[in-house]
């Protein structure tokens, strides 16, 4: 097995030959019976493409120039509507993204493999690997991409990955307040508590040696606390010289509506760093609450302090990234919003254009080891032996005699992407749909909507109209 | 190089021998590996998840049974395969999936071969003119036939009580048409090989037009019409659009279909996405593995489509 396309194929598909037979042929026998023979051979294929392809395109432009109901000839205006409906603008502009980008980098994937591949001796491998792709519906791989992107980093892989490096870089704090989620650190106050400086807490009063300080929060989760190894709340005993106190959840499930008071069935909340803040605003001492809130700084001199609960307790983790929602790459401004979405690079679009590399690499790496392996060695070679480096034969040598597979390669994808379908559908969420739409998509919606038709084919005739340069490049190149 | 020549990759020397063992050689091997597991990953994630029970999507990463293997368990498959055979079932549309995909593989290398002979072989005037046809044809938007298609469809049906549009035979009919356009492209290339004196020959000996084809041309095109067939079946098999338009009102869909559905259905449903992925993959793959030279031949003649 082997995707070692490079080797010992005796029977080759397209063996060189005269590219369009003439019919200067030798005669021969056959005559009239076998010319009528040959053409009746056309016949299947004719008549199939003739009824399906051929009278379809034909009908598609014409009903390009009616309305939804087919009744009624409205011209352009199915066109018209195309460049004046900001969503099918937006699907336009995906089909943009799609086209300035996929082909450019699958080409740019497949010419790096392709030449890699050469220098190892596990290449056939390799290439079996990364082609193996090519055999997925793009509903299978887009749903498999669609787990890899999922949003939560316990099982989407990619944010798990960026919540590993964030939690090494930054990590977060015990009780954690997401404010993208409308939490604010100051609604935790409950007791005794006020907001302080710079997102952290402090004591309402304050204290000197020998007092103590109780600070009552609520909105803490009990999970969070059990995950702490939280206990009972205890009240702190004063004690000489010290300045003790409790950090506890206010918050008695018999006796929901009590506060400022520790409560039998109230937990105290563990391991929350906390530090000791003189009245000009600089710490002086630190420490960490135990299993049943308590807290203890000793020796806390003469003064008066306060106690302040550092902003780290509330430092939000990483909760991953919604890679196949609505965000965009780029920034919110001051333009209107329908202008904003016309200029908007979502970033579902370049997770959907990964999971197609994935797919497609495989495609374009041998196509161009084809390509490679087909090139004229001695040229090579000579290149070598004149002294140049091997990066240098690449750019020089290789990739200028490579350029016309890597033509045909590019314009392949450019066709491929500008249809662009099935992988929307599967890995753009629900909410996503709309902004991550191609042409593709909204023929397929409007072809659904009972007044669509219409709209339908005039989008099917631009679709096709975007194809025409890449068959006039097609046909170009067959004619020679 | 020009399309005849997607050029079969004519025996090259070795490449290896040229380059010196160097130090960068370890760098690179180990480059080319990390992105051979990449590449490996997405594969062996679903198929993980799919191994593992419902529910536990949700939970955690498919990569802790790397650490606890045991949660592996075959559940999900025979949650799946319980339904049997019934509509809607994942083994319903594996069946519909080939109750498409075959016929649309024989009729479009059969027709394929038929109509590319008399491109080759044949003496009416105008075989130029209907290739380029064809080629043009190669990269039409199938979008451009949708809304006509299905309403001739109806009217057929509404004529004759039959049923084209939402079965399977208004799809089969649908995919061969624009199967055809490649199937013939490649086989002309390919008989555009075969000496004409070979069929000459023939013809002197008295053989008729059917018996040339049957018995000179076909045996030599095997290896094209292997590579064709391999092709097309992946391609119908993985197709997801064509099934909506013609079988979106049918009871009986295809595997893309059904995942499709899924992915709209409900929002915990991984277990039987992923299933269901792995269940659509397992049948291209084991094409892929068993003829896999052909298909890349088809893959590079079909650097058109």
């Amino acid at each position: 097995m082997a995707v070692a396309v490079s080797t010992s194929d005796s029977d080759p598909v397209a063996p060189e030959g005269e590219i369009l037979p003439t019919t200067s042929k030798p005669a021969g026998g056959g005559g009239f019976r076998s010319h009528l023979g040959s053409l009746l051979f056309l016949l299947p294929g004719a008549v199939w493409l003739l009824i399906i392809v051929v009278y379809p395109f034909i009908a598609t432009v014409v009903r390009s120039l009616y309305d939804g109901s087919g009744q009624n000839f409205v011209g352009l205006s199915n066109y018209k509507a195309i460049f004046s409906t900001t969503d099918i603008i937006v699907s336009l502009k995906n089909n943009v993204v799609w086209v300035v980008l996929f082909p450019f980098l699958v080409t740019f994937f497949g010419l790096v493999f392709a030449v890699l591949t050469e220098r190892i001796r596990w290449s056939t491998a390799f290439k079996t690997i990364v082609f193996m792709p090519l055999v997925f519906s793009a509903t299978a791989a887009g749903l498999t991409w669609a787990s890899i992107f999922f949003i939560d980093p316990h099982t989407g892989m990619v944010n798990a990955a960026i919540q590993g490096v964030s939690n090494a870089v930054n990590p977060p704090g015990l009780y954690p307040v997401d404010p993208t989620s409308g939490q604010t650190v100051s609604s935790l106050a409950a007791t005794g508590v006020q907001p302080g400086p710079g997102g952290t807490l402090e004591s309402k009063t304050t204290v000197s040696a020998g007092g103590t300080v109780e600070m009552g929060l609520i909105a803490i989760s009990p999970v969070t606390l059990q995950q702490n190894g939280a206990t009972t709340a205890t009240v702190p005993a004063a004690a000489s010289g010290a300045i003790t106190g409790l950090v506890w959840r206010d918050f008695s499930p018999t006796h929901p509506g009590v506060r400022g008071q520790v409560l039998p069935d109230e937990d105290g909340i563990p391991g929350v760093h906390l530090s000791l803040v003189d009245l000009t605003g600089s710490s002086v001492a630190t420490t960490t609450t135990a299993s049943d809130g308590t807290f203890k700084f000793a020796n806390a001199g003469s003064g008066d302090f306060r106690v302040q609960i550092t902003a780290n307790n509330f430092q939000a983790g990483f909760n991953g990234i919604f890679f196949l929602g609505t965000q965009s790459l780029t920034p919110t401004s001051t333009a209107s919003p329908t202008l904003q979405a016309i200029l908007s690079l979502p970033i579902v679009d370049i997770a959907m254009i990964i999971a197609y590399l994935w797919i497609w690499a495989g495609f374009a790496m041998v196509v161009i080891g084809a390509g490679l392996a087909a090139l004229n060695r001695e040229v090579l070679e000579a290149a070598q032996i004149d002294g140049a480096s091997e990066w240098q034969t690449l750019r020089r040598v290789t990739v200028p005699m490579l350029q016309p597979v890597l033509v045909v390669v590019f314009v392949t994808m450019l066709i491929n992407v500008l249809k662009i379908f099935d992988i929307i559908l599967n890995m753009a969420a629900p909410s996503s749909q709309a902004g991550a739409a191609t042409l593709a998509v909204d023929i397929y919606n409007e072809f659904l909507s009972p007044t669509g038709a219409g709209l339908a084919a005039a989008l099917a005739v631009v679709l096709f109209i975007l194809v025409v340069p890449a068959m006039l490049f097609n046909l170009k190149r067959i004619r020679g | 190089m020009t399309v005849q020549a997607v050029p079969l990759p004519v025996a090259a020397p070795p490449p290896n021998r040229r380059f010196r063992v160097r130090p960068s050689r370890i760098v690179l091997n180990i480059v080319l590996a990390a992105i051979a597991i990449f590449w490996l990953v997405p594969s062996i994630g679903i198929a993980i998840i799919s191994l593992r029970p419902n529910g536990t999507f949700e939970q955690s990463g498919w990569w802790t049974v790397l650490t606890a293997p045991a949660q592996l368990t075959f559940s999900n498959y025979q949650h799946l395969l319980s339904a049997g055979f019934n509509a809607g079932g994942v083994l319903d549309s594996l069946t519909t999936s080939l109750a498409i995909t075959i016929p649309v593989t024989i009729l479009v290398t059969v027709i394929s071969s038929l109509t590319a002979y008399s491109l080759v072989f044949g003496r009416w005037r105008g075989r130029t003119t209907v290739f380029l046809l064809i080629v043009a044809l190669l990269v039409l938007p199938l979008q451009m036939a949708l809304i006509p298609v299905a309403s001739l469809y109806k009217v057929v049906d509404n004529a004759t009580g039959l049923h084209f549009f939402g079965s399977v035979i208004g799809t089969i009919i649908f995919h061969v048409a624009f199967g055809l356009p490649f199937g013939i492209f490649l086989m002309r290339n390919f008989y555009s090989g075969i000496p004409h004196d070979l069929l000459e020959a023939g013809r002197i000996d008295g053989a008729g037009e059917w018996t040339l084809f049957r018995k000179v041309v076909m045996p030599i095109g095997i290896p094209a019409l292997a590579s064709l067939a391999i092709f097309q079946f992946i391609w119908v098999w993985n197709d997801l659009l064509v099934a909506l338009i013609f079988l979106g009102s049918s009871t009986h869909i295809t595997l893309t279909m059904y995942l499709y559905g899924q992915t709209r259905a409900l929002a915990n449903n991984y277990y039987i996405i992923s299933t269901g992925a792995v269940i659509s993959i397992i049948i291209p793959l084991i094409v892929f593995f068993a003829f896999q030279r052909y298909f890349v031949r088809g893959v590079l003649a079909g650097a058109v489509k």
